[in-house]
């Protein structure tokens, strides 16, 4: 009896020595659009960390300690996704990740910088990064970056003069609809209409009416993935002939799940698609869709990276130090040859902007179908 | 003007879609005194039964069928059974609030067991144009159309013109002299929700391709219906049909004409100024009460 307790202790206790030698796992915290109208973009996000964390912790984790992350639900709503934030950082997470949305990473990002947490996000509009948070770092493109390559297809590729622009009525489609109108007006192409809707907008009949009245030479649509695929509908049911050009949101996987038939001949710029000539793409697909049963859109490629931006930054630290993340990653560029899981070879300004490859693509019978691969910048 | 047809064929289609749930509000408050806040709910449910079917590997006729099915089962006689005559008891408050517990338990359920996202759903209707006075028009819009309409005319024909239809009115304006006539009572009110929940498994089936299978898709449809209902006359079927009619060219119109950002204030003015200069709606009949 005593010599089984004797085991016992003995067990625990080499037990406890091995989990303090590889020390206690290390705290993400994640908080996105688990439901609402981001569901998509919060679950594909959210499916992309947990494919990264069970990879990178089944190697043996981040300098020997496994990742650990929570998820909360904004409910895409800028609210609640700030409560579930300061939430979160009351737990002192090592690094935030998400919203996805730009008007909650908007109202989130000054918690993030306040608690002097880095925070990893996929909001695109071109604001985030511009007001000198230091601890605010993008998975994809800002607009600033986006814009003007969707802008060139359109007068260089499209030789469209005038352009009906749709934009959903938030950070996000206010920021793209002011870049590229300011684009636009360097290449003197004319804004036909200027169409703001409602994010979980369901009916488009009237503004593709507006657009079919306009008659331009291409309609811009930027709007959130649902949204897109209704106004792809509808487009498609008032037989709207102008080629329709958009960013990620409008050519994402899941528009064309939800759009069907409508979304062929959609076209646009995408910073990640899991379509990409890339090999490591590739084999993130297959692991994605192994796991899940489906083909993600580039907000689980966005996931995914974040995760592999947690681990390349951490290595290079050489320790688990939240207060000088932020500073390591800025400047920081990861190569995918030393570090697979970040896909492409990636660079992060002193903003906290992204640089890597780019892509032109076209829905063509239900697929996205890379046109042009646009090269990284620095 | 040629846009005009566009936006009036789109408005008329979806508002007979809203028309088919507001027939289903003022049916339940004529004959059993239900509100019910659920309605927009009840038009979300039956696309995610028709899809639950279909991804147990059944063709959509066969989805649709047995969609129609666990919807009348689910939504007119579980519904009726389960909450409305327990609950009406303790009077048409208690109800309703009843009612509007049971639509934030069913958005729930179903983003927990199906899924938060929005889903394709396919169209009963061939995706497709036809020339109308020379301007193209979606065949899905007129086939929406032609459907509700058909369905409102057959339910008019069903209250006016048989004997159960009588029997429903009779019910509808007062229980006690029907039930010493001889009309069973009971079996009428029981039918009225049967006929609500084949007339949103109806409209899910219609609105749901446009829309998308979406567990949050009802909020704006059963607003929608029932300001509908209460601009038309909530005490009448075929008010009920105007109001929707008329909720969704307004709306269209108004996105068209006005703006898109207000939009949604629109029917909300038309609700007040229809209440303030006749409170019965347009097509109601005024209700006395006796004190």
């Amino acid at each position: 009896m005593r010599s089984g307790i004797f085991a016992g202790l003995l067990l625990a206790t080499v037990s406890a020595a091995t989990a303090f030698a590889q020390g206690a796992p290390i705290k993400l915290a994640d908080v996105a659009e688990l439901s609402g109208g981001g569901a998509t973009v919060g679950n594909n996000w959210k499916n992309g960390i947990d494919l990264a964390i069970e990879e990178i912790n089944a190697k043996g984790g981040v300098l020997g300690r496994k990742l650990e992350v929570t998820h909360a639900d904004s409910q895409s709503n800028p609210g609640v996704a700030r409560a579930q934030v300061q939430k979160a950082l009351d737990n002192e997470p090592y690094v935030l990740l998400g919203p996805g949305y730009s008007g909650s990473v908007k109202v989130t990002s000054p918690l993030a910088a306040e608690a002097g947490i880095t925070q990893i996000m996929g909001g695109e509009a071109a604001e985030l990064t511009q007001g000198g948070n230091k601890f605010l770092f993008r998975t994809s493109f800002g607009q600033q970056s986006s814009m003007p390559k969707v802008a060139k297809y359109i007068n260089d590729e499209l030789k469209a003069k005038s352009v009906a622009i749709v934009w959903v009525n938030n950070d996000f489609g206010k920021g793209g609809r002011d870049v590229i109108t300011k684009e636009f007006a360097k290449y003197n192409i004319k804004v036909a209409a200027d169409l703001s809707t409602e994010a979980g907008q369901a009916d488009f009949a009237a503004d593709v009416s507006k657009i079919k009245a306009a008659a331009p030479d291409a309609v811009f649509v930027y709007l959130n993935e649902e949204e897109s695929a209704r106004i792809l509908k509808e487009l498609k049911r008032q037989a709207v002939a102008a080629p329709l050009v958009g960013e990620t949101t409008l050519v994402g996987q899941k528009v064309v799940e939800l759009a069907g038939d409508a979304a062929n001949g959609a076209r646009g710029h995408v910073g990640l698609t899991t379509d990409a000539p890339v090999d490591l793409v590739k084999a993130f697909r297959e692991k994605f869709v192994k796991k899940y049963n489906y083909v993600p859109d580039h907000n689980g490629l966005k996931g995914y990276l974040a995760i592999y931006m947690v681990k390349a930054t951490t290595e290079k630290m050489g320790k688990v130090d939240a207060k000088k993340f932020a500073d390591t990653l800025h400047g920081l560029t990861i190569k995918a040859a030393s570090e697979p899981g970040i896909l492409m070879d990636v660079t992060f300004d002193e903003k906290g902007d992204i640089d890597r490859q780019g892509f032109l693509v076209e829905i063509v019978e239900g697929k996205q179908v890379v046109k042009q691969v646009l090269p990284k910048l620095n | 003007m040629s846009n005009l047809l566009d936006l009036l064929v789109a408005g008329l289609a979806t508002g007979a879609i809203y028309a088919l749930v507001a027939v289903g509000f003022t049916l339940l408050w004529q004959t059993s005194q239900t509100i019910n806040f659920a309605q927009g709910e009840f038009v979300m449910l039956p696309a995610f039964l028709m899809l639950a079917v279909m991804h147990a590997g059944a063709p959509f006729w066969l989805a649709i069928i047995l969609g129609i099915l666990l919807s009348l089962l689910l939504l007119g006689l579980g519904f009726k059974l389960l909450l409305v005559d327990p609950m009406l008891r303790h009077g048409v408050l208690p109800l309703a609030i009843a009612t509007m517990a049971l639509a934030i338990g069913m958005k729930e359920a179903v983003k927990q067991f199906f899924s938060a996202e929005a889903s394709p759903f396919p169209s009963i209707v061939p995706v497709g144009d036809v020339w109308i006075l020379g301007r193209v028009v979606s065949l899905q819009s007129l086939g929406v159309l032609a459907l509700a309409i058909a369905v409102v005319i057959g339910l008019t024909a069903l209250l006016n013109r048989t004997s159960i239809g009588h029997q429903m009115q009779a019910t509808a304006q007062n229980p006690t002299v029907a039930r010493i006539i001889g009309v069973p009572v009971e079996r009428m009110i029981l039918l009225t929700f049967l006929i609500n929940a084949f007339l949103v498994a109806l409209a899910s089936l219609l609105i749901t391709p446009i829309y998308l299978a979406k567990f949050s898709s009802g909020e704006v449809l059963g607003q929608a219906a029932f300001i509908a209902a209460i601009v038309g006359g909530f005490n009448q079927v075929r008010g009920a049909i105007a109001g929707g009619l008329l909720i969704g060219v307004v709306d269209n119109l108004a996105a068209a004409y006005v703006s898109t950002q207000y939009r949604a204030a629109v029917p909300l003015i038309l609700l007040i100024v229809i209440i303030l200069f006749r409170p019965q709606g347009l097509l109601g009949r005024p209700e006395e009460r006796t004190v």
